[in-house]
């Protein structure tokens, strides 16, 4: 080995035993960590609370008489912890996140910003109205952007998320049938649909009737028309829908049910390829929920918080739930209660306490003034044209159904190009692990035999999308030709390999607890 | 567009990839009737980082926050200090800017505090399970008695008069859809009869305690004549920094925990994003509602988690799911794991009595107050004061003087005159002496 006169080595020597165990189990910067309850003392605290006794509680006798069992930790500890849980995740900030259906585009920093202002942040709900006025005025221009945006009449601004705003939409639905003194039980559905849709259906008292589709990709008119009668509700579509399509007939399909006497919901999941450009009332459209985390931006967050304001038609305005937002010489107003309605409002109820998901609120609305409706339009037509590119860069090495046409703001592949590989859709994706992507969307949507739904969003730049495309062309074409090495039990690189989904489910461990102590209680 | 990275060349390279001149060829199957120009939506244009930031501030600053003065509101949102710990940790991009954790390999992080926040949950609750949240306490509430009226296949759901109304009406929204719903009456400051209410008919009680006016009840009574009749408790904690110092409702017998968890970890935010804590019993694991975190080994023998038991849920059971549930509250459930974490048993235990030591010193002063009584006996840290002019009128004229006293009854319940003069009042550790000594000054004034 080289050496300098210090006896430092000067050469980086060479990088064999790659695979040596280390003693500490750790591997550079991958830290394995244990659970928090597993580095706490007890006594221990990461908050300095003065320690004040009571003599007297007025608690009524029912005060705490055993320990919950929480550990202690120290603040540095804490943050350490977490820290280390955090460089075990995928992010879009560390990569690109071609989850189709699901919009994982860029989260500016200003929105985080101006959530947390005093002014929004730290509002109660039930603070009086004379002192909140600058919230309600956030909530009404946000109104007023997705109402503009959709060309619908009216929104609905507390359903917490997507599958929450669909049912808002279907109980505006249920209780505008209920009104015309009718009785509708069917909710026409696609085979394509998100699984939220028939689960919402389910959920609101409907039964469901799927709708098959048609060999392009679309929903089949001559079914839908077939299935359409007294006894129908609803049809719930998303538009573009989860093949990545548009659906070309929306306008008949709108004039057929509303012929037939039902409401048009539409899923507002893919919003993002049509915003600026089309408008869901224009469409026909009776209801459409907006997920503000896919369309406007607000973070992800490994699961929620979301939020799923429902756009409304003058025909389903009237039936929107608690509370209501109006404005008049005073300023701006919630109605929260039945007794103080406006003229024609007919609320069906409440979905849930307070008003809506604020902080989400101020998010899209910081999304929204720095888009533009210029911006707003230019991020449709990017994420249509990234998903076109990675399609036209693809089609010929793995298999696209629909690929004779254009795609909206996502591009489906199925697994035909696999068959006969030994490589199957889950192997693939798992691959894409290894080379440093987030998988797509795998097995989704369900009428597309191994289906791979790839959304890049306009978040991506082209040379981020051309190494994309590189490594996915590479890769297809390594199982096209039966090498399998990447893909036999892929991921090899990442925090774990593939876990056991079903000893999980076999015998389900849902928490902690604590070995040496009897669990007498449990 | 600063979010934009695509150049004009890098547009005209990639339309020529896919054969085509112009981007609108690429939503030719978009009926050409429904394309708007950009004039027919009545927007303002893009506009940069600043000038955002301004017209946000200032739409901000006509607000008046709760940190600006002395402030006492609660009924089921409470403002306490959060560590800046907790809003450093959430604003890491591998927690705030991550999907679902539906690839575990690359999702531990999310995995391993869900896992861990089931654990906490359930300590808290003293109940043995828990999923990994819901959006808040209102849908927690209204999914634990539909949990209840599929496990006993009974339809009706007793409300105690002590819930939050806006729990009661987002229960009545969902539950009404599969079953009945019926209120008892309030009782502001006494305990109500649920328990005359049950029939063999009933899936479940839900009583809330501390309830909404403050006053902690007893549940054990209430969950033996339950399930006497084969029905369930759910119990609904608004107030979770109260289980530092009450008796956990898994230990006074109840089936189902559904509480807010917006006091730990979680700002006021205007009413959302919250986040919904859901516990059970493991007998009833496969009725839960939500997201489950699961302990398993990956095929290195390495310890790891994994969504489990999605069997239940929307994506694979469609029409069949326990729930429409799809989005949780990951990011909330995050701070609130962290911010118990630095709590733990001894910070938990301290926040909890000083938050009932600052509500038994304010009830005492405003007590005192002619024209004012505090109508609750017990309490954790929020009482219902009954005072000599309508809670609205006095909320508002002590407003003026930059004094927000906490919530008029008559807000939740404004169809029932009997709590005109009712004031649901909160004292936290954020409440300082002053606060209290500036809140009893004010009302002694306004009353008199």
């Amino acid at each position: 080995m080289t050496m300098n006169n210090q006896g430092r080595p000067s050469a980086v020597g060479t990088s064999e035993n790659h695979e040596l165990p280390t003693i500490s189990g750790d591997r550079g910067l991958d830290h394995e960590e244990p659970l928090i309850f597993e580095i706490g003392r007890d006594g221990m605290t990461g908050v300095d609370l003065p320690d004040v006794q009571m003599s007297e509680t007025r608690l009524g006798g029912m005060r705490r008489r055993k320990p919950i069992g929480l550990p202690g930790l120290s603040e540095p500890e804490v943050i350490r912890h977490y820290v280390r849980l955090s460089r075990m995740n995928y992010a879009i900030d560390a990569g690109l996140y071609p989850l189709g259906s699901c919009t994982m585009k860029h989260n500016p920093r200003l929105n985080e910003k101006v959530a947390r202002l005093p002014g929004f942040g730290d509002l109660h709900p039930l603070a009086p109205q004379s002192t909140v006025q600058g919230a309600l005025e956030l909530i009404g221009e946000l109104m007023m952007w997705l109402t503009t945006l959709t060309g619908m009449p009216a929104v609905a601004m507390s359903p917490k998320a997507g599958a929450h705003g669909e049912l808002c939409g279907l109980l505006s639905i249920r209780a505008a049938i209920a009104a015309r003194g009718e009785v509708r039980k069917r909710i026409l559905v696609p085979a394509s649909a998100h699984g939220t849709n028939p689960a919402t259906a389910a959920f609101a008292g409907f039964v469901i009737d799927e709708v098959k589709g048609t060999a392009d990709g679309r929903v089949d008119m001559v079914e839908l028309e077939g299935k359409l009668g007294p006894d129908v509700a609803a049809i719930m579509l998303t538009n573009p829908n989860t093949c990545g399509l548009f659906e070309r007939d929306i306008r008949h399909m709108a004039d057929a049910t509303h012929k037939a006497g039902a409401y048009f919901y539409c899923d507002g999941a893919n919003f993002n390829a049509i915003a600026g450009r089309v408008r869901p009332g224009d469409l026909g459209i009776d209801a459409m929920h907006i997920n503000l985390h896919k369309t406007f931006s607000t973070p992800h967050g490994g699961g929620g918080p979301g939020a799923g304001p429902v756009v409304l038609s003058a025909a389903l305005a009237p039936f929107a739930p608690l509370p209501l937002l109006v404005r008049d010489s005073r300023g701006f107003r919630l109605i929260e209660d039945r007794d103080e309605l406006p003229a024609r409002a007919k609320p069906f109820g409440r979905m849930c306490a307070f008003h809506g998901q604020m902080g989400m609120f101020v998010r899209a609305l910081a999304y929204m003034l720095s888009h533009g409706r210029d911006g707003v339009r230019q991020a449709s037509e990017d994420a249509v044209l990234s998903a076109n590119y990675i399609l036209a860069s693809l089609k010929d090495v793995m298999s696209a159904p629909y690929g004779n046409g254009p795609c909206m703001h996502e591009a489906l592949f199925d697994d035909s190009f696999l068959e006969g590989s030994g490589v199957t859709t889950l192997d693939f994706a798992k691959a894409m692990i290894d080379e440093g992507y987030h998988p797509m969307t795998m097995y989704f949507p369900l009428v597309v035999h191994g289906a791979m739904l790839i959304e890049p969003t306009e978040s991506e730049s082209k040379e981020s999308l051309d190494r994309f495309i590189h490594v996915l062309r590479e890769l297809a074409l390594e199982a096209i030709a039966k090498n399998t090495v990447r893909f036999d039990g892929a991921p090899r690189y990442a925090p774990r390999r593939r876990l056991d989904e079903t000893a999980a489910a076999r015998k389900p461990v849902l928490r902690w607890k604590r070995k040496d102590l009897p669990q007498a209680a449990e | 567009m600063r979010y934009h990275p695509l150049t004009p060349d890098d547009r005209l390279t990639m339309l020529e990839r896919i054969g085509v001149t112009n981007v609108d060829a690429l939503f030719r199957d978009v009926p050409q009737s429904a394309v708007v120009p950009l004039s027919a939506f009545d927007l303002p244009d893009g506009q940069g980082e600043l000038e955002v930031e301004r017209a946000l501030s200032r739409m901000a600053s006509k607000s008046v926050a709760a940190g600006a003065g002395p402030f006492f509101c609660g009924a089921g949102a409470y403002r306490h200090h959060v560590p800046a710990a907790v809003d450093h940790l959430i604003q890491r991009s591998e927690f705030l800017t991550s999907y679902t954790p539906y690839q575990p390999e690359i999702a531990q992080g999310t995995l391993q505090y869900m896992f861990e926040f089931q654990t906490q949950v359930a300590l808290l609750t003293g109940m043995e399970v828990a999923n990994a949240s819901l959006y808040d306490g209102s849908t927690a509430t209204a999914e634990a008695v539909l949990m209840a009226q599929r496990i006993t296949k009974r339809p009706k759901a007793i409300l105690s008069g002590g819930l939050h109304p806006h729990y009661s009406e987002t229960v009545e929204t969902m539950a009404e859809l599969s079953g009945q719903v019926v209120r008892a009456k309030a009782t502001p400051g006494k305990p109500d009869d649920v328990i005359a209410l049950i029939d063999d008919e009933t899936a479940c009680v839900v009583v809330q305690s501390p309830d909404v006016f403050g006053l902690i009840r007893d549940l054990k009574p209430i969950a033996a004549a339950a399930h006497a009749r084969g029905a369930l408790l759910i119990a609904v904690v608004t107030e979770i920094v109260s289980l530092g110092l009450l008796e956990a409702p898994g230990l006074q017998d109840a089936d189902i925990v559904a509480a807010e968890g917006q006091s730990i970890g979680n700002g006021l935010n205007f009413g959302g994003p919250y986040v919904g804590l859901f516990a059970t019993r493991e007998k009833f694991l496969r009725q839960v509602p939500g997201r489950l975190t699961g302990e398993t080994v990956d095929a290195a023998g390495k310890r790891g988690y994994v969504l489990t038991l999605s069997t239940r849920e929307q994506h694979i059971r469609r029409e069949k799911a326990t729930s429409n549930i799809c989005t949780n509250s990951g990011l909330c459930c995050l701070a609130f794991t962290i911010h118990l974490s630095l709590l733990g048993e001894e910070g938990l235990t301290r926040l909890a009595r000083l938050n009932h030591a600052a509500a038994c010193a304010l009830a005492d002063k405003l007590d005192k107050v002619k024209g004012a009584q505090v109508i609750t006996p017990t309490f954790f840290n929020e009482f219902t004061l009954k005072l000599s002019k309508p809670a609205a009128n006095v909320v508002e004229a002590l407003a003026k003087k930059g004094i927000i006293a906490g919530v008029p009854v008559s807000r939740l319940m404004p169809h029932d005159p009997a709590v005109r003069d009712l004031l649901i009042v909160a004292a936290t550790e954020t409440n300082t002496d002053e606060d209290a000594d500036a809140f009893a000054k004010g009302l002694a004034k306004v009353l008199s």
